[in-house]
């Protein structure tokens, strides 16, 4: 109903007998010109972007890049080293992250009173918007330090710092969506409480539950800064060395766009390629399913 | 959606194996190849430092400028010897100088000399030894496209410019100074501004330059010389690299990097008036002029300064040693004894790879020094490589 | 949906009584506490190292404007005025351009129109920061300098603050970057703010004859102003502590810039470019002195935005 008023603004103007003045006709199109202006052109940033990835990187991107290491001048190199660290590091930050993130978020929504929910919420909104440098720092002086070592597993950790918060408020969201009839009808079976959670509430927000992990990995798999300081990057391919440096693909991009060699800007390029195809893809396929329902 | 995931998970697990499959070899784990490779008799004759057998890993960060010819160094002697994989950060000589100190690395890199503070900052009762493995040139980049559209590819310059340059003081191209150099381009100079890149990080390469520039400048007498120091002008990148790479991005921009930077990201560098006036440009022949001259000033405890504006026609005037730091007693026997065959390697078979890609070997004199000083390595007490 | 939490809260509190349940029960609350206990231990960390900076040069840590490692000593006032330059830059571009495209997309397009436009900029977000940092130093700085900022430079470069010459690196490609980064935050949440308002007062204004635009401004946007204001505050928190795609645009000089073309340095990128290499004492001290100062500066800037975007949208109004 609002919307067919909203449709027709003159109808109002109508109704009441007044006529809409010219000076107000021509700011109202113009304006709602200008508007429909910025909010396409905030379409152009993304379009740039790919475009000059795509152009750049696709030349760069072979078997090669994936499966040598890095080289010399980059003659018969690759980012082998890249690949694989991310490939290590991202899904164990995801095993650290997601059940932490689920369960905290079981127990927001679940069993903690409100006053507790809401300081833990909070402290997790605020986490969210922490940079992501700081959580390196963090980390550093946690599994670095006192090791001695940059490794792998420090680098792990640090993502999985910064997806718990996400999964936590994603999962959080789809908790609450799970009617509760559910629960009181699983309740009233007898079902304890635990497998109440376990098998009807998150069963049923599985596909959000998934959503929020997917979102969380894509971004863990584009963070830079943390590793910095824990995973620090190496040139050689370390697998299953978490005691070791590793490095990722962020890592490679950073260190190869200012190398004053063509071949390994190139190659930072397809990295980024890569990277981007991946990170848009998982974020398309999720966000596929949910903004229908959002919009509109 | 479990069935999905678990799929999706044994796919990702089956790909990292067959990348880490199709890697070249240098991975840190993989099947055990063991025992050495056949050799040329110079590394494993028994009055040699051997490898040791079994998987070594070892682990080094420092200086940028010698970043290229370590990577070819680490490259050969793994080709040689594949049970030995060597990771090689190049994070600037501060770092490198910070990461023996904390004992985070099994060796440091590093062209500027420990300072004593830096010394007094070790660890209690250790000893770094400094093991020159190579010279190198610092010379002067830039990118600029002349009046007429075409790239400048020549350029002479001489230390009070330079420092001008550097100082902020000259700072468009066609400045007459620059142009009194140059009567042949001095027509193409543009009025493009000059845009400064200097180095973000502790470095040698700094240590080098600002040296030069301490030397012939008495206005930058005022910056001072050193590993940092506060930049009058300028825009700071992370190493040598960062430093080539950001020249290489824009008109119009002027840095300083170890030689073979210039030559792999094809800069042009400048031809610098060295102590007999003449415009001469990087190159090993010139650092080598450099060197010899230096020599019987090269001091016993191995940390020599920056070679700056030395005598002879060909001399390049701003030429650096590098340095590798190791601890002189070896906590593990195992990485010592593979350390000091790398080392050996890099004081022999190594010096023939330097000309070629624009450092200069070691002096004959300094070798010798310097294969001698790896016979005070020790580990457990005893030396690794016994005299 | 608080209460029928509440409700069922209250049902699992009854049952448990029983052992796995309380098993479950503590186990889930440990690991909600651990977040709130990370959050705790990164902000005494970061007090606790900065101690030995902080106490050797006390208020002129963030008043001092030389930042010098080799004499030790540390004045913070390059880096903050690095950061907050480039996120105003970002948050002067973004802030009309993102409430714009938000108002076109909450009241003015068709549903056609909106979905794909939506997602569009939702991917933007998605961008990883390197990926941001690779295009700017390779793409966007090198057309600014020969579009934008010569076009400046030209026409403005007598004023001090828009003097040249536009190298295409620095401040301001740093805050055009930042302005892409932050859009689909200002986005997102304004258009969330917006579709919050209740339609009758878009009725009533249109009852009185305004018409749309009119309706927008003087009905829509002043009932979701503190909401609106809290996604430019968001935005500019997000905008502060971004580190890769600034540092590789920004030029890393660590002082304080005179024009918008000059390079500058920001926190971040500060700690980041140099703590790997720090020497342990004061210079560390000092780096994590500069982290604690941009931890303090986001953490307000977030609860501030958060509380007024939750008077308009509610408390699910923040993605």
């Amino acid at each position: 109903m609002a919307g067919a008023l909203i449709a027709q603004p003159s109808m109002a103007a109508r109704l009441t007998g007044a006529r809409v003045g010219r000076r107000r006709t021509v700011v109202d199109r113009s304006m709602r010109t200008i508007a429909m202006g910025a909010a396409f052109l905030c379409a152009v940033p993304l379009a740039a972007v790919l475009f000059f990835v795509a152009a750049n990187g696709l030349s760069a991107l072979s078997l090669d890049l994936i499966t040598k290491p890095p080289r010399a001048l980059g003659i018969g190199g690759g980012a082998a080293n890249a690949v694989v660290g991310t490939l290590q590091m991202v899904p164990l930050a995801a095993l650290i992250a997601v059940p932490v993130g689920v369960l905290a978020a079981v127990y927001i929504a679940e069993f903690a009173n409100s006053r507790s929910a809401r300081v833990i919420r909070f402290c997790a909104d605020v986490m969210v918007g922490v940079p992501s440098i700081l959580i390196g720092i963090f980390v550093f002086t946690f599994l670095v330090l006192p090791f001695k070592q940059f490794n792998g597993f420090a680098g792990s950790v640090a993502l999985a710092v910064i997806m718990i918060p996400i999964v936590m408020r994603t999962t959080e969201e789809s908790l609450h969506l799970v009617p509760n009839s559910l629960r009181e009808a699983s309740l009233a079976l007898g079902v304890p409480a635990w497998r109440t959670v376990l098998s009807v509430v998150l069963r049923t927000g599985l596909p959000g539950i998934l959503t929020g992990s997917m979102l969380a990995i894509a971004r863990a798999m584009g963070e830079t800064a943390p590793l910095l300081f824990t995973a620090l990057g190496s040139r050689l391919v370390n697998v299953g060395d978490f005691g070791r440096p590793m490095d990722a693909l962020p890592l490679f991009i950073y260190v190869n766009a200012r190398q004053p060699v063509d071949a390994l800007n190139q190659q930072a390029w397809g990295a980024a390629f890569l990277l981007l195809l991946i990170v848009l893809i998982i974020n398309v396929a999720v966000r596929a399913r949910s903004w229908g329902r959002r919009i509109g | 959606m479990i069935n999905r995931a678990s799929r999706l998970a044994s796919l990702a697990f089956g790909a990292i194996v067959v990348i880490a499959g199709c890697a070249s070899p240098g991975a840190t784990t993989g099947p055990t190849t063991g025992g050495q490779g056949s050799q040329p008799p110079a590394s494993t004759g028994p009055s040699t430092p051997q490898v040791p057998s079994g998987n070594v890993s070892l682990s080094g960060a420092g200086a940028t400028f010698p970043a290229l010819l370590y990577q070819v160094w680490i490259e050969k002697f793994g080709e040689a010897h594949s049970n030995v994989t060597i990771d090689y950060q190049a994070i600037g000589s501060g770092g490198g100088i910070k990461a023996i100190t904390q004992q985070t690395v099994d060796f440091g890199a590093s062209d500027a000399a420990m300072k004593d503070e830096e010394i007094a900052a070790l660890p209690a009762g250790t000893k770094i030894l400094h093991v020159p493995t190579a010279l190198g040139a610092v010379v002067v980049i830039f990118n600029l496209a002349g009046v007429d559209k075409t790239v400048i590819k020549n350029l002479n310059l001489d230390g009070d410019t330079i420092a001008g340059i550097f100082l902020g003081r000259i700072t468009a191209w066609n400045d007459p100074a620059i142009a009194a150099l140059n009567a042949d381009v001095a027509g193409n100079l543009p009025a493009t501004p000059i845009k400064v890149i200097h180095r973000s990080d502790g470095s040698g390469t700094t240590n080098a330059f600002t040296t030069y520039l301490a030397t012939v400048s008495s206005e930058w007498k005022a910056v001072g010389a050193g590993k940092e120091v506060n930049w009058p002008t300028g825009d700071g990148a992370p190493g040598n690299d960062g430093v080539s790479g950001g020249v290489k991005t824009a008109d119009g921009r002027i840095g300083y990097v170890e030689l073979q930077y210039a030559v792999v990201s094809g800069l042009a560098s400048a031809a610098i008036k060295n102590a007999n006036g003449k415009f001469v440009s990087g190159s090993s022949a010139g650092v080598t002029a450099a060197a010899e001259g230096a020599v019987a000033a090269f001091p016993d405890d191995f940390r020599a300064a920056p070679i700056i504006n030395g005598p002879g026609d060909d001399t390049y005037p701003i030429a650096a040693y590098t340095y590798l730091l190791v601890y002189q007693d070896q906590t593990d026997a195992t990485k010592g004894q593979a350390l000091t065959a790398y080392l050996y390697w890099a004081l022999t078979d190594g010096q023939s790879e330097e000309k070629a890609i624009g450092y200069a070997p070691l002096p004959a004199p300094i070798q010798e020094k310097a294969l001698e000083e790896l016979h005070q390595i020790t580990t457990g007490g005893s030396a690794i490589w016994p005299m | 949906m608080t209460t029928a939490t509440a409700t069922a809260a209250a049902r699992f509190g009854q049952a448990a009584s029983r052992v796995p349940d309380l098993v479950f029960r503590s186990g889930s609350g440990i690991l909600a506490w651990v977040t709130v206990a990370i959050l705790g231990l990164l902000a005494a960390l970061l007090v606790a190292n900065s101690g030995e900076v902080l106490g050797k040069f006390g208020i002129t840590f963030l008043t001092g404007t030389t930042w010098d490692p080799i004499a030790g000593i540390y004045g913070a006032l390059p880096f903050i005025v690095g950061t907050i330059a480039s996120s105003v830059i970002a948050i002067v571009l973004a802030t009309p351009i993102g409430l714009l495209t938000a108002i076109f997309l909450a009241e003015l397009a068709p549903r056609r129109v909106a979905i794909p436009l939506t997602f569009t900029i939702e991917l933007l977000a998605a961008i990883p920061s390197v990926v941001f940092g690779l295009w700017g130093v390779f793409v966007l700085g090198p057309f600014l300098s020969k579009t934008v900022e010569a076009w400046i430079v030209g026409t403005l470069g007598w004023i001090p603050i828009f003097a040249g010459p536009p190298f295409g690196v620095g401040l301001f490609t740093a805050g055009v970057i930042l302005t892409l980064m932050i859009l689909p935050t200002i986005v997102a949440i304004s258009r969330d703010v917006i579709t919050a308002v209740p339609d009758s007062q878009r009725e009533a204004m249109l009852a009185l004859g305004a018409t749309r635009w009119e309706m927008i401004t003087k009905a829509v946007l002043p009932y979701a102003r503190s909401g609106i204001i809290g996604a430019v505050i968001l935005g500019l928190g997000r905008a502060l502590g971004e580190t890769m795609a600034v540092t590789m645009v920004i030029g890393n000089r660590p002082q304080i810039p005179q024009s918008i073309f000059d390079s500058s340095q920001t926190i971040a990128s500060q700690i980041a470019t140099t703590f790997n290499e720090a020497s342990i004492g004061l210079q560390t001290s000092a780096l994590i002195g500069l982290g604690l100062v941009l931890l303090v500066i986001t953490m307000t800037l977030n609860v501030i935005a958060r509380l007024l975007v939750w008077r308009v949208a509610g408390p699910q109004g923040t993605s």
